[in-house]
């Protein structure tokens, strides 16, 4: 594979400190044209927190953007009677198996990997696909913990609809995207003139479902790829439909969304899944936010064939009530607002949820030292 | 879990392709992708299923900020360290995986 010609073009298309000098020179013009400040806009993707930290785009954005990160880290809004759920089913002698950011959220009183540590059989798996290969060679339950949003929800139906071995059920945790952007959205008092969309879970759905949604809330949304400067681009041209007063879907990330998105997965999706409303955990309750296994799937549905109970959100420790993750992911506090932040809560000893995962607000700004304002020494 | 990862399709057997994530060979299902994929396609991976087929004139560019973390990777890098994860994690060709 021709890498070093890969590597060449990675430095001209990606990191070329011209164009990003004119994407940012551009959207500082567009910005000032918009009439007040700041313009908030909000991405809903830990992939794109990562690449705007790693690369430091905040410092780079003139101050007059206010670019916040909203529910989008699966981990982090899976809630905490879920992951009761899936230790409660590791304390039966069932093997739990699950993706590995998963393992150490915290439950109510314990996390799976506390789960493990007092001797339950947790399998971190890769892939959904490992966790049917394993109830094939053995004869205990295997319950897979299905977390994650479309993108991983139409793994968990493809080997659904390919067949599992009886020994096989699924915990749904997946949850759908639109819905909680629709739910910032509509929150009154929201600030969030704008969205990026991420572009992997709208390869899945495709660009057209958020039209209704942006003439709705007259909020323009943008589909944006992981690229340092494609996020720029998208930001401009986000920055223009404000200034525009367009309430439009623009796809800036073609090589992968289309306007309808991947019907092949959506349709095994939608055979195997329906919408049911749910809890997102520190954020809210999300109408039609979860994907519940259809009923013709009762027998694969590790609730049915564990009678698990009705989940109940009492007795949370009381730090977590202290946690302001869910202010957070809607965008009305940054993790430096919280208490916790950085001292009793930390990577190796997390409080919420977003310090869990590597996709999480907290534990990306703990691990870059927070946000970096250097807006003054860009210019 | 949500990071999408691309990688060379080197042969397709059924519903499952060898694909070559810069010189690591894994298996990846091939039941949600949306188009036909064979050798020499690029596709992208996640969590072990290709979700989509990336068409040749897009193949570079979804290359290439890729290239760019595994570059830089060993310096104190999420990102980076995440796709190596992501690739690392992908079970090795007929080991674990159907």
């Amino acid at each position: 594979m021709a890498t070093d010609r890969h590597a060449e073009t990675a430095q001209l298309k990606f990191r070329d400190p011209q164009r990003a000098a004119q994407l940012r020179a551009a959207i500082e013009r567009t910005v000032a044209e918009v009439g007040h400040a700041p313009v908030t806009i909000m991405h809903v993707c830990g992939s794109h927190e990562q690449a705007i930290a790693k690369f430091g785009l905040r410092s780079i954005l003139p101050p007059a953007i206010d670019l916040i990160m909203g529910p989008g880290c699966p981990v982090c809004i899976t809630d905490m009677p879920e992951v009761d759920e899936a230790v409660a089913l590791s304390a039966r002698g069932v093997r739990v198996a699950t993706y590995g950011d998963m393992i150490r959220v915290p439950g109510t009183t314990k996390s799976l990997a506390d789960a493990q540590a007092d001797g339950a059989h947790v399998h971190v798996v890769y892939s959904v696909a490992q966790a049917v290969e394993m109830a094939r060679t053995t004869t205990d339950e295997v319950v897979f913990f299905a977390t994650g949003f479309e993108t991983t929800a139409v793994a968990t139906a493809a080997v659904l609809l390919a067949g599992t071995p009886h020994n096989f059920s699924v915990l749904s945790a997946h949850k759908y995207v639109p819905p909680a952007m629709e739910l910032v959205a509509s929150l009154p008092d929201t600030r969030i003139e704008g969205f990026l969309a991420a572009g992997h879970a709208a390869t899945i759905t495709g660009w057209r479902l958020f039209e209704p949604m942006a003439r709705k809330y007259h909020t323009p949304i943008v589909v944006a790829g992981f690229e340092p400067l494609d996020i720029l681009a998208a930001i401009l041209r986000l920055v223009e439909l404000v200034r525009d007063r367009r309430a439009e879907v623009v796809n800036m990330y073609p090589r992968c969304v289309s306007p309808d998105g991947n019907r092949n997965a959506l349709g095994q999706m939608w055979r195997v899944f329906e919408l049911t409303g749910g809890h997102w955990r520190g954020i809210a309750w999300v109408p039609d936010g979860n994907l519940q296994l259809r009923a013709e799937w009762a027998h694969v549905d590790a609730r049915t064939r564990f009678g698990l109970g009705v989940r109940t959100r009492d007795d949370q420790p009381a730090v977590v009530t202290d946690c302001i993750c869910g202010e957070i992911m809607i965008g009305r506090a940054a993790p430096t607002d919280c208490t916790l932040f950085g001292t009793t809560c930390l990577p190796e000893s997390p409080v919420g949820a977003c310090m869990v995962s590597s996709e999480g607000t907290c534990r990306i700004w703990y691990q870059y030292g927070g946000q970096p304002n250097l807006a003054g020494t860009a210019r | 879990m949500c990071l999408g990862v691309p990688g060379r399709v080197v042969e397709v057997n059924g519903l499952v392709a060898t694909v070559d994530f810069w010189g690591v060979r894994r298996q990846v299902h091939l039941e949600l992708v949306d188009e036909p994929v064979k050798a020499g396609d690029y596709i992208l991976n996640h969590v072990g299923f290709a979700i989509r087929r990336i068409p040749e004139e897009d193949v570079e560019g979804t290359l290439a900020l890729y290239e760019e973390l595994l570059k830089e990777a060993g310096q104190d890098d999420l990102m980076a360290a995440d796709v190596r994860g992501e690739m690392a994690a992908i079970p090795p060709e007929g080991h674990g995986n159907r």
